[in-house]
């Protein structure tokens, strides 16, 4: 195949990406984001974890060491397995502090501490470099492979400046795509739709170089199965100690590389589309390893020895005069290198220019926020920081002179960002965690990973000298970098990871203990560790009233932008009530402005500039501690209000209760109006009626005798009951007048039943009494009380209703009081009429039967209320029971 | 009558939380199960035996990552669901 050809299918390829980015952003722009953020592109996106060094490297690697490299991939895959762990709660920080990158997250958790942020973004580049020297040299390799493997012997392009064009083309792509806007959470579509589009067509092309592979060179799944087994690595030499350390700092990686936290958290962090990645990206990666062991045995078998297994992918469809898979071979290997890079670099790009840059020029003028131009700046130093990046690849690429192999540069990589990790991890899920320990984890971590591992693997005498490696530093045997404190025979990856995470974790541990955190680190720390528990960061700590709103809003300007700044500060004054474009600036909102402008240049940046303004002594322990007491104030306060809310409801329903009373006495007071008028009319009307008949004359005498006997009578009727209101309302009153003296229950029970006996005399009755039990001697009116007996017999002998009445009168004397109980034989009162017999004009029979006014019981009941004791109703006797209780020597003249 | 009342959680739980809580579990221990079998070739020390293992336990490996993708798959939709409703009651 032509060169030329090879480079216009290049060419073409990268003006589709520029294409599709092109129309990605295009599309948000116009507010039609849809589908491009969706748990799909998401997991695609995840993809540049594969890299060229999966995609070629693998291969070389399953040659080498058989099933070693699916550590690599297994790693990642039990981390998002296991995402309700740790990923769930970093990418719901991520989105609640606007994180825009690793480094910042760091810094946020530990007080916006810059320090912090120039330390992870160090590690990073320095880690990052060699990785990006990786992809460029995987590009000018895959160059050179085409080159070798052309009948036609084109002369060999110069490898340095494919790799300068290669280098160039993707400076512009990122700068183009990759520094629209500021703000890390508007994403950048395109450039995270033209890396799914490249996932996609890595995966492709592996799967369509395994599946020739499999299917056009072996015979199936069965026939690669026994050309392994027959191959040089069928013996599968597993190092325990890499097996896992491999495994440990792969998953390391997956969360701390920078590119993929930018993939992961920055740009679309979404727990939604997480819990989709969770099961897919492990998916994607089995799929990316499925056909690596295939196509590095049928390599080994076909391709002549001495040839770079790293190159199998290309070289095999080659071989086997494929032209058109090897082109989509090269172009799947393109992608992974270029996605990669391009990521990685908006990823340096932000952090450099967010943790160092800025931080410098804000130094250097501090005035800068208020006055100059800060996006401008902002984004060309990102701008500066993608060329820098990409030149520092570069240069680590011409330097290295793109010889060593390419896995274990990756390792080499992966093992710098994984001493990121437990500072992480530490500052999620532990609030003790404090700044000085974190940066002294990350600076011994680093220190160790960068002596035992990156130094050495430039060679001996390149950067450390032999001597060094053989003797350790100034001679001392236990400083030999690949033999830290004597242990030797470890494979020097796992001996560097395990030095480095030991004494990392142990410097982060020691240091967190012994120092006292700063307020803001506190309040982060708090924030960071319960995430979940409240979507309010809690205490935000700007002191209030300091802050002139017009200073905030020209700073936000320059950040922001004009109109976004605008708008947010119209919304937040229309918020708290007021018109215009300047609201007050409380605590809140300031804490609000301080994340927005985080979005765009970093947690420690914004916060410095906002504390340009505010005033630089933000917040103090003790402002802290009377937050917290003052939410404890209010608390307190808010369980009093609780407390009188209570008592205010049981006042309500007593005062309910009342009212209904009264009501119901109003309408007893109206009912009793109505009666007591139509019971003295009866008697009036009729009195009026004889006497008018009278008074006319001419009648015989017989009939006049006879009239002024029924005048007579019902005046006598009328004469009764006006006595009966006037004793009640005596009684009701309490202004009775009692005769107290000694009496004896027996006899008083004799004269009430003489007395009652005028009541329909006609009637037999049987009165069954108890005589000596009777004879008790009580102190009080004992008129009074046979008044009560008389009404009671006389009820009896009226209501009875019995062929054989019988009335039987029970006296039993206990403790103080004396109880009388009337009980007879009849039908007994109906259980709702129970309740009411005791009212005035209760009657349960028609008038005429009863021939009283309906007042008597009422009457019994307020004469036993004066006499200290009580008449009711007994339940659960054969007919009608009252019993009368009373006590046995009534003292003082009840009230 | 206690004036600092304040609402506390509940100690049991519907069934439909009850569930969720255990789905929670079974996605944390998801990646614990995974460890265990992606490490237990080790116990099985292919680098000292004379036996041809690249492919049989390369095939082991794969299975074990398919079921796991397979069980994750099913964990998901049920944990994403529940996510946003009552994240405070994280530990119960």
């Amino acid at each position: 195949m032509p060169f030329n050809l090879l480079v216009l299918a290049c060419i073409a390829y990268v003006a589709v990406l520029f294409l599709v980015a092109f129309l990605a952003e295009r599309r948000a722009a116009m507010g039609r984001i849809g589908w491009l953020r969706s748990p799909l592109i998401y997991t695609l996106s995840l993809s540049i974890y594969c890299t060229a060094w999966t995609f070629y490297g693998a291969v070389g690697y399953a040659a080498r060491s058989g099933l070693e490299f699916v550590t690599i991939y297994l790693g990642p895959t039990l981390v998002f397995v296991g995402w309700w762990w740790l990923l769930r709660k970093l990418v719901r920080i991520g989105r609640q502090q606007r994180v825009t990158s690793i480094a910042d997250l760091i810094s946020s958790r530990f007080g916006k501490s810059n320090l912090l942020g120039i330390i992870v973004t160090l590690l990073a580049v320095v880690a990052a470099t060699p990785y990006i020297a990786l992809q460029l040299q995987s590009v000018t390799l895959s160059f050179g492979a085409f080159a070798n493997g052309t009948p036609e012997g084109w002369a060999l392009p110069n490898r340095d400046a494919t790799a300068v064009w290669v280098a160039g083309g993707l400076a512009i792509f990122t700068i183009l795509f990759g520094t629209r806007n500021l703000d890390a959470k508007e994403q950048h579509h395109g450039v995270v739709l033209a890396i799914a589009v490249e996932a996609v067509v890595k995966l492709v092309a592996l799967l369509a170089v395994g599946a020739f592979v499999v299917w056009g060179i072996a015979d199936g799944p069965g026939d690669v199965f026994a050309r392994i087994e027959a191959s040089s690595i069928a013996d599968w030499p597993l190092q325990p100690g890499r097996w896992v350390g491999l495994m440990v700092v792969s998953a390391a990686a997956v969360i701390c590389l920078p590119r993929m936290f930018q993939v992961m958290v920055v740009e679309d962090g979404d727990e939604k589309h997480l819990a989709r990645a969770s099961w897919a990206f492990p998916l994607y990666l089995m799929a990316m390893s499925l056909f690596i062991v295939p196509i590095a045995v049928i390599g080994l078998e076909r391709m002549p020895s001495g040839s770079n297994p790293d190159m199998f992918v290309l070289t095999l469809p080659l071989a086997e005069g494929q032209g058109a898979l090897a082109m989509l071979a090269f172009l799947g290997g393109f992608s992974s290198a270029t996605s990669m890079v391009i990521v990685e670099a908006i990823a340096l790009a932000t952090m450099v220019s967010n943790h160092i840059v800025m931080p410098v020029w804000l130094r250097v003028w501090p005035r800068a926020g208020e006055s100059g131009d800060v996006r401008r700046i902002v984004l060309l130093s990102r701008r500066m920081s993608i060329i820098g990046v990409l030149a520092l690849g570069y240069a680590y690429y011409r330097m290295s002179g793109g010889s060593s192999a390419l896995a274990s540069m990756g390792l080499i990589a992966f093992a710098g960002v994984a001493q990121v990790l437990p500072v992480l991890v530490g500052g999620l899920f532990w609030r003790g965690a404090t700044r000085v320990g974190a940066a002294a984890g990350l600076a011994v971590g680093f220190a160790v990973w960068a002596y035992t591992l990156f130094l050495p693997s430039f060679g001996p005498d390149a950067v450390l000298s032999a001597a060094v490696l053989e003797q350790g530093l100034g001679g001392i045997g236990w400083l030999r970098p690949q033999a830290l404190f004597g242990v030797e025979g470890m494979d020097p990856l796992v001996h560097s990871l395990f030095w480095s995470m030991v004494l990392n974790l142990t410097a982060f541990g020691l240091f967190s203990i012994l120092t006292f955190p700063g307020p803001v680190e506190r309040m982060q720390g708090a924030a960071f560790v319960n995430v979940f528990d409240a979507e309010s960061a809690g205490p935000q700590g700007w002191a209030r009233g300091r802050a002139e709103p017009e200073a905030l809003l020209i700073m936000a300007q320059r950040i922001l932008g004009e109109e976004p700044a605008l708008a947010l500060f119209e919304a937040e004054a229309r918020a708290q009530g007021k018109a215009g474009y300047l609201p007050d600036a409380t605590p809140d909102f300031v804490a609000g402005l301080e994340r927005r402008l985080a979005g765009s240049v970093g947690a420690a940046t914004a916060h410095a500039m906002i504390s340009q303004i505010v005033g630089r002594a933000t917040v103090s322990v003790e402002d802290l501690m009377a937050v917290a007491n003052e939410t404890a104030q209010i608390m307190e306060y808010s369980a009093e209000l609780e407390a009188q809310r209570e008592e205010l409801t049981r006042t309500a329903r007593q005062l309910r209760e009342v009212n209904e009373k009264l009501t119901q006495l109003s309408v007893q007071k109206d009912a009793f109006l109505s009666q007591i008028s139509h019971e003295l009319r009866t008697p009036m009307t009729s009195i009026r009626a004889f006497s008018e008949i009278l008074t006319e004359g001419d009648l015989p005498p017989a009939i006049v005798g006879n009239y002024g006997r029924v005048i007579h009578e019902e005046a006598i009727r009328l004469t009764r009951l006006l006595d009966d209101l006037l004793d009640l309302s005596v009684l009701e009153n309490g202004s009775v007048q009692l005769n107290i003296g000694l009496a004896n229950v027996q006899q008083m029970l004799d004269r009430a039943l003489a007395a009652a006996g005028h009541t329909r005399p006609e009637r037999a009755f049987l009165v069954i009494r108890d005589l000596p039990a009777e004879n008790i001697f009580v102190r009080t009116d004992a008129d009074r009380l046979v008044q009560v007996f008389i009404n009671l017999i006389s009820n009896a002998r009226k209501y009875c209703d019995a062929a054989h009445p019988e009335l039987k009168i029970t006296v039993r004397q206990r403790g103080g009081r004396v109880s009388v109980d009337f009980i007879d034989n009849g039908s007994g009162i109906p259980k709702a009429a129970q309740a009411i017999i005791f009212e005035k004009f209760a009657r349960l029979t028609d008038q005429t039967r009863a021939g009283g006014a309906g007042l008597g019981l009422a009457i019994c009941r307020e004469i036993m209320v004066n006499l200290g004791g009580t008449v009711g109703f007994l339940p659960g006797q054969a007919g009608a029971a009252f019993r009368v209780t009373l006590p046995l020597r009534l003292d003082r003249k009840a009230a | 009558m206690s004036r600092f009342r304040r609402p506390r959680a509940p100690l049991f739980l519907k069934r439909q939380s009850y569930r969720r809580r255990r789905l929670r579990d079974a996605a944390r221990m998801l990646p614990v199960l995974g460890a265990f079998l992606f490490l237990l070739p080790i116990l099985w020390s292919p680098g000292t035996t004379e036996k041809n293992d690249t492919a049989p336990d390369g095939v082991y490996l794969f299975l074990v990552w398919i079921g796991l993708v397979l069980l994750a798959a099913a964990l998901a939709p049920g944990l994403s669901a529940g996510a946003e409703d009552d994240d405070q009651g994280e530990e119960r």
